[in-house]
């Protein structure tokens, strides 16, 4: 288990393999279909972003409604392959990190090589895990979109595995 | 009680907790995975995911928090006894009270819109169920609802098949709906297999099927064996929990079928995550409703 701070240095990044487990700290931005929708769409018109790219991490994420005394509810990772239109043109402006659940398409996987990116894979439905690691949580943009907003989340030891690397070795490959 | 505040109770920890049948199956897969832990990648890291979700079931038990921040689409099944005297309406309001008291209580995810393909607002409290009725012997009205998450509901699918393919088309088609499906539906998965009537018949059976307790096979010995080689061919895809290899791919295999037409045999597939969330109320004539 390696511990690792966010955002990853390419030293990082280039050091991990396909099933490293990893305990991620620091920064990180959560964004799913619709925000993955919107940054696409904002890439493409050549309009500025709400948030820098360059090195950043995107999790996969739509959290249920905080209890009191608690700053985020349950927080598991969504299903990746829904953003895989969108993904490798995310990579291409500088989005160094993926966390989701599930295989990517091929052309996300050429992405992740020829950006030197990473995809991280969260443990699928472990919501009320993943609520335990998040210190802290600022909205950043679409707060219109709910439960599906992009916001900046503070963690501590978030586990993940590597599931392809940046040179493309996979967990999935076999099928 | 009401019968809308049991409905709310029942709701409030099924979504935070697990039926023992359902516990009893991912026990079961973490033993076995412990067992070729050391002899690949994948089944080290399906025995990672498995203790991920061992551990998460404990933290939303102390913490009374949704166990996965999917909770679902209310699917809603109500079996009504033929003769019951409840009014259909009165049933209705009770579970609409007791599902909208249950989002609210228990912190259930807004995850439901308007609307599937324009503006796709949000409802903003899970409203409205989706409720299928059944007239059932008896005068008890049974209602049984899965919580209903999508990651794995995205890789549910129904194939209408030849009908002279018998028993190897059926576990040959789950197999590539499996396949097709790999890490994306948070594995290990339950399936339900609908098998009969017609494309919708096949879908809405194969929703019904997960409503069985996972450690109860099919009542007809056929169709018991028919889930067991399925579950074993779907052991063979070597998906592995989290999708990254392993031995244990699916908990459970349910199937259930009904009278379909002499050119057809419907099939469909419907692939729960390893959160399979369930709550089950019986109404007793002469109870508030």
């Amino acid at each position: 288990m390696r511990k690792l701070t966010l955002p990853l240095s390419q030293a990082d990044i280039a050091q991990l393999n396909a099933y490293d487990q990893v305990l991620l700290s620091g920064t990180l931005y959560v964004g799913r279909d619709q925000v993955h929708r919107l940054l696409y769409a904002m890439i493409e018109k050549q309009e500025p972003l709400p948030i820098d790219l360059n090195g950043a991490t995107i999790y996969y994420m739509g959290p249920s409604p905080a209890p009191e005394g608690m700053v985020i509810g349950a927080c598991g990772p969504t299903t990746s392959a829904r953003m895989d239109p969108f993904s490798p043109t995310l990579l291409d402006r500088g989005l160094a990190v993926m966390i989701g659940k599930g295989p990517r398409s091929e052309a996300v996987s050429e992405a992740i090589v020829r950006n030197k990116a990473l995809y991280l894979q969260a443990y699928g439905g472990c919501g009320a895990l993943y609520a335990e690691a998040v210190k802290r949580v600022t909205p950043v943009a679409f707060a219109e979109l709910g439960p599906e907003a992009l916001i900046e989340l503070e963690v501590e030891d978030f586990p993940a595995i590597v599931a392809i690397d940046s040179r493309g070795g996979s967990v999935f490959s076999r099928s | 009680m009401s019968l809308a505040e049991k409905i709310r109770d029942a709701l409030m920890y099924a979504v935070v907790e697990l039926d023992e049948d359902v516990l009893g199956r991912i026990e079961w897969a973490r033993a076995m995975e412990a067992k070729s832990a050391s002899a690949s990648q994948g089944s080290t890291a399906s025995l990672a995911v498995l203790d991920a979700i061992i551990e998460n079931l404990k933290i939303a038990k102390e913490r009374r928090l949704p166990m996965c921040q999917d909770t679902g689409l209310f699917l809603v099944f109500v079996d009504v006894g033929k003769e019951s005297t409840v009014a259909l309406s009165a049933l209705e309001a009770a579970i609409h009270e007791g599902c909208l008291a249950a989002v609210q209580e228990a912190h259930y995810r807004r995850s439901v819109v308007a609307e599937p393909v324009f503006a796709r607002k949000n409802t903003t409290n899970n409203m409205p169920p989706a409720i299928y009725y059944s007239l059932v012997g008896g005068s008890d009205v049974t209602i049984q609802i899965l919580l209903k998450g999508f990651g794995s509901e995205n890789c549910s699918s129904v194939r209408m098949l030849n009908p002279t393919g018998g028993r190897e088309a059926v576990i040959k088609a789950v197999g590539e709906i499996v396949s097709l499906a790999g890490g994306k539906p948070c594995p290990p998965i339950f399936i339900g297999v609908g098998l009969g009537g017609t494309m919708d018949r096949a879908a809405y059976l194969s929703k019904r099927a997960l409503l069985r307790d996972v450690r109860i096979g099919h009542e007809d010995e056929q169709y018991r064996r028919l889930e067991e080689d399925i579950l074993a061919h779907v052991q063979s895809l070597g998906i592995g929990s989290g999708g990254m290899g392993g031995t244990i791919t699916a908990l459970s295999v349910a199937i259930e079928a009904e009278p379909t037409h002499i050119a057809g045999m419907p099939l469909a597939v419907s692939i729960n995550c390893w959160a399979d969330r369930k709550a089950r109320i019986v109404h007793k004539e002469g109870e508030d409703a």
